[in-house]
């Protein structure tokens, strides 16, 4: 097809390329699935992450505050990349957590896979506003809740 | 519309948001919803889709970005409401 389209939108892996993020503070392995409304994608706990050597001790655990990370990079910083598409091509965007309101109901142990999927509540004026949920690779619910973020692009 | 009502109505609204009580206590047409009110950024962006609810309005980023205190908000809900 030879028609020039002028819109449009980013594929699962450019969105990946533009997180600002890399180990061992990168909490996105793959996006199963992106549109302008809700994103899904996973993360695998590598077992030498470095917090489980004080989290707990001779008890490693995901520290729960992670658990928040990994569904804002996925809910938060790859949907908002998304939903900026073409105005963030020079450059990575700046995001920052504005808001996080998280229920906790299992624990996630070194090695597990996660999966976590956000419905977008609205993004307006450079904030975005998500409902997410993260569940275990045995699809038992592992936290919920409601996260915000400003997405920030330089206009220089 | 009179700012005595415009300033009631936008205290309720800007109350959850306000982290300086004094300020949100003594509020004038003059007082800044960022310097004074300490509402942040993010905050801020609910304070307007509040903003658009109670007046059933819609508010353009450009107007957003001017949207910085109870002068400017007045101004802008009072435009809109003219143009329904």
């Amino acid at each position: 097809m030879e028609a020039h389209i002028y819109i449009r939108t980013m594929t699962k892996e450019e969105v990946l390329s533009y997180l600002p993020y890399s180990k061992p503070f990168l909490f996105v392995d793959t996006l199963e699935y992106i549109d302008e409304n809700s994103v899904k994608g996973s993360y695998t706990f590598d077992k030498d992450l470095v917090f489980y050597n004080g989290h707990f001790i001779n008890n490693p655990v995901t520290p729960g505050v992670i658990l928040t990370e990994t569904m804002a990079q996925i809910g938060l910083a790859c949907l908002g990349i998304y939903l900026l598409k073409d105005t963030i091509q020079q450059q990575q965007p700046g995001i920052a957590l504005t808001s996080s309101e998280v229920s906790y109901y299992l624990p996630v142990y070194p090695g597990e896979v996660v999966n976590v999927v956000a419905n977008k509540v609205y993004f307006r004026f450079g904030k975005l506003k998500c409902q997410v949920a993260l569940w275990n690779e045995a699809g038992q619910l592992v936290c919920d809740g409601t996260l915000a973020g400003m997405i920030i692009t330089d206009k220089k | 519309m009179e700012p005595s009502i415009f300033i009631e109505q936008i205290r309720e609204i800007v109350k959850p948001y306000a982290k300086n009580s004094d300020a949100l206590a003594t509020m004038n047409v003059s007082t800044d919803f960022i310097n004074d009110l300490k509402i942040n950024s993010a905050n801020l962006v609910d304070v307007v889709l509040d903003v658009e609810e109670k007046y059933d309005i819609v508010i353009q980023n450009e107007e957003m970005e001017r949207m910085l205190n109870v002068q400017a908000a007045m101004d802008i809900v009072t435009t809109k409401l003219k143009e329904k």
